[in-house]
């Protein structure tokens, strides 16, 4: 049940977003996040127009990007919820002490499209993009922080690592369950916390086993050679081609427009 | 001079208690002579704790002797200064398949270590093709190395230490975690290197039956080196190899009963081919 939880939702496909390079990707992601926050009113027609765009562009089929909405469901509806409730300003209509005002509706609306957009937009992000050319993009964007002594090259190489291991330690995690539910431990009974309480045993084993696989992991690097990112060579370096400047250039007119349609108000 | 060279190596492991002050002292090798001539297939064999596995770490130089000293190919590893150059005329393979892959597809795992060197881009291509070739990894290139069986894994670590192109490979119990088929697939690759390619290769194993290949047996026991020879020479001494807890193959267990029990056979039998060709004679 627990090797069911994917993470880095990778859509294999061929389409001109998969091409892309994953900087580009990235900042673009950034970009729409921006310019979800300075939309007002209409000028989320803009931004369902962009994305409906890239969805299409990304050949990731639509239910599949949906499917990923599932989780954000009752985050959604409980900011809804409570932005409803108060907002306050011209009452709609008034049930016993509650006011639903007009100003709330649309404040609530605002808030859940902004989400949704904002998932969605992200999402297609890691749809289209392998973990590991999302780490080679971080570390390359973030190469101007080097000069400020952040240990860039080693933080992309901790992701990678960390997403290479994820799949290991949740079989261990399962081997481990099923040794200690062979012993008659139960994971399924009980509420909430007695559930939660039950998982500590499991803590224990885990931890020695990752910090063992640390150790080794840490030897196999030494051993071929591994001593940071000073003098390293990449078997894969990220290359900007004409479709990653076009789709830079996309980016920037989209952004300008929503800049624009920001100081007309909408 | 052979390509690696151990004069009155000596290891102490310490280990620090809580409250006392001073640390306590494990011996894990004691006075090893060796000397290994390049494009050899070595062996070394010995049951837990006999000192193998931290004898094959001085040679990649993860570990500095405490006594003696130990080249690798005229390079001495206590010197800090060429560390980097001897992991690379030495590469490594250890037990744990799982926890020595770096990548998460198969060919960036083999990359890794030019990748380190500092190797250009398209060399590290060439490289990398080369040794998925060598160890028939080619058609998992773009594989997760998470999908792949014990052997494969270990056939993946093989090629990326043979990315790096070095003089002498040292596998610390590679078919320990395997099952009989991976064991045979990655002995099968590492034969092929020494016999192809004239790579040093230092097999540090408990399972007999892979020694047999073997150029030169070196056995272990606490520390030290106790018996040194071909094959033949080490397993003709049965009581020898019970004495030091070691399992002989059962072919060869077989005719040295055979052989107490009168029948003429003659000594340090290995395989079942030369067991079946003296019966019949």
């Amino acid at each position: 049940m627990i090797r069911d939880i994917t993470l880095g939702q990778y859509y294999p496909a061929d389409s001109i977003l998969h091409r892309l390079d994953p900087r580009v990707k990235f900042v673009g992601t950034i970009a729409y996040i921006i310019s979800l926050f300075l939309f007002r009113s209409w000028g989320y027609v803009l931004g369902a127009l962009f994305l409906g765009a890239m969805i299409l562009l990304s050949r990731v089929p639509f239910k599949f990007i949906v499917k990923g909405l599932k989780s954000i469901m009752m985050l959604l509806a409980i900011t809804m919820f409570f932005n409803i409730i108060f907002t306050p300003g011209e009452p709609v209509f008034q049930i016993w002490k509650i006011k639903i005002t007009a100003e709330g509706l649309s404040f609530a609306a605002k808030m859940a499209i902004r989400l949704v957009f904002l998932i969605i937009g992200s999402s297609l992000m890691t749809l289209t993009t392998t973990p590991n050319q999302l780490t080679d993009a971080m570390e390359s964007l973030m190469g101007p922080l080097k000069k400020l002594h952040v240990p860039v090259h080693e933080i992309a190489m901790m992701m990678s690592i960390a997403l290479r291991f994820i799949p290991i330690l949740l079989e261990e995690t399962d081997k481990i369950m099923k040794a200690q539910m062979a012993r008659g431990a139960d994971f399924e009974s009980g509420n909430l916390i007695q559930k939660v309480k039950n998982m500590v045993p499991l803590l224990v084993p885990l931890f020695i086993s990752a910090f063992r696989r640390a150790n080794d992991l840490a030897l196999a690097m030494e051993a071929r050679c591994y001593h940071g990112g000073e003098g390293r060579t990449q078997m894969k370096p990220l290359q900007y081609h004409n479709r990653d400047y076009a789709a830079y250039g996309v980016l920037i007119v989209y952004l300008i427009i929503s800049v624009v349609l920001r100081v007309l108000g909408f | 001079m052979g390509i690696i060279k151990a004069a009155k190596l000596g290891f102490d492991y310490f280990r620090y208690e809580d409250d006392t002050e001073e640390p306590e002292a494990t011996r894990a090798i004691d006075d090893v002579n060796l000397e290994i001539e390049a494009g050899q297939f070595i062996a070394i064999l010995g049951h837990n704790g006999s000192g193998k596995s931290t004898f094959a770490k001085h040679i990649n130089a993860l570990l500095v002797p405490t006594e003696g000293t130990l080249w690798v190919d005229n390079m001495d590893t206590s010197d800090e200064e060429d560390v980097w150059k001897i992991r690379q005329k030495a590469g490594m393979v250890f037990q744990n398949p799982d926890n020595q892959i770096i990548g998460n597809v198969v060919e960036e795992d083999v990359g890794f270590g030019p990748e380190n060197m500092g190797v250009p881009t398209e060399e590290i291509w060439k490289r990398v093709d080369e040794s998925l070739a060598a160890t028939g990894m080619i058609a998992y290139r773009t594989q997760s190395p998470n999908k792949l069986s014990g052997g494969q894994k270990q056939r993946v670590a093989i090629a990326g230490v043979m990315a790096m192109q070095p003089e002498c490979i040292v596998l610390d119990e590679p078919t320990a975690m395997l099952d009989p088929n991976g064991r045979k697939e990655v002995l099968r690759a590492v034969r092929e290197l020494n016999e192809k390619k004239g790579v040093t290769v230092i097999l540090i194993t408990h399972y007999m039956e892979e020694v047999v290949f073997a150029d030169n047996v070196f056995v272990m026991d606490e520390g030290r080196i106790v018996m040194q020879g071909t094959p033949r020479e080490i397993f003709s001494q049965v009581e020898k190899l019970k004495e030091l807890r070691l399992d002989v193959p059962q072919v060869t267990l077989l005719a040295y009963e055979l052989r107490k029990s009168g029948v003429d056979l003659p000594e340090g039998i290995l395989t079942t081919e030369e067991l079946v060709n003296a019966l019949c004679q």
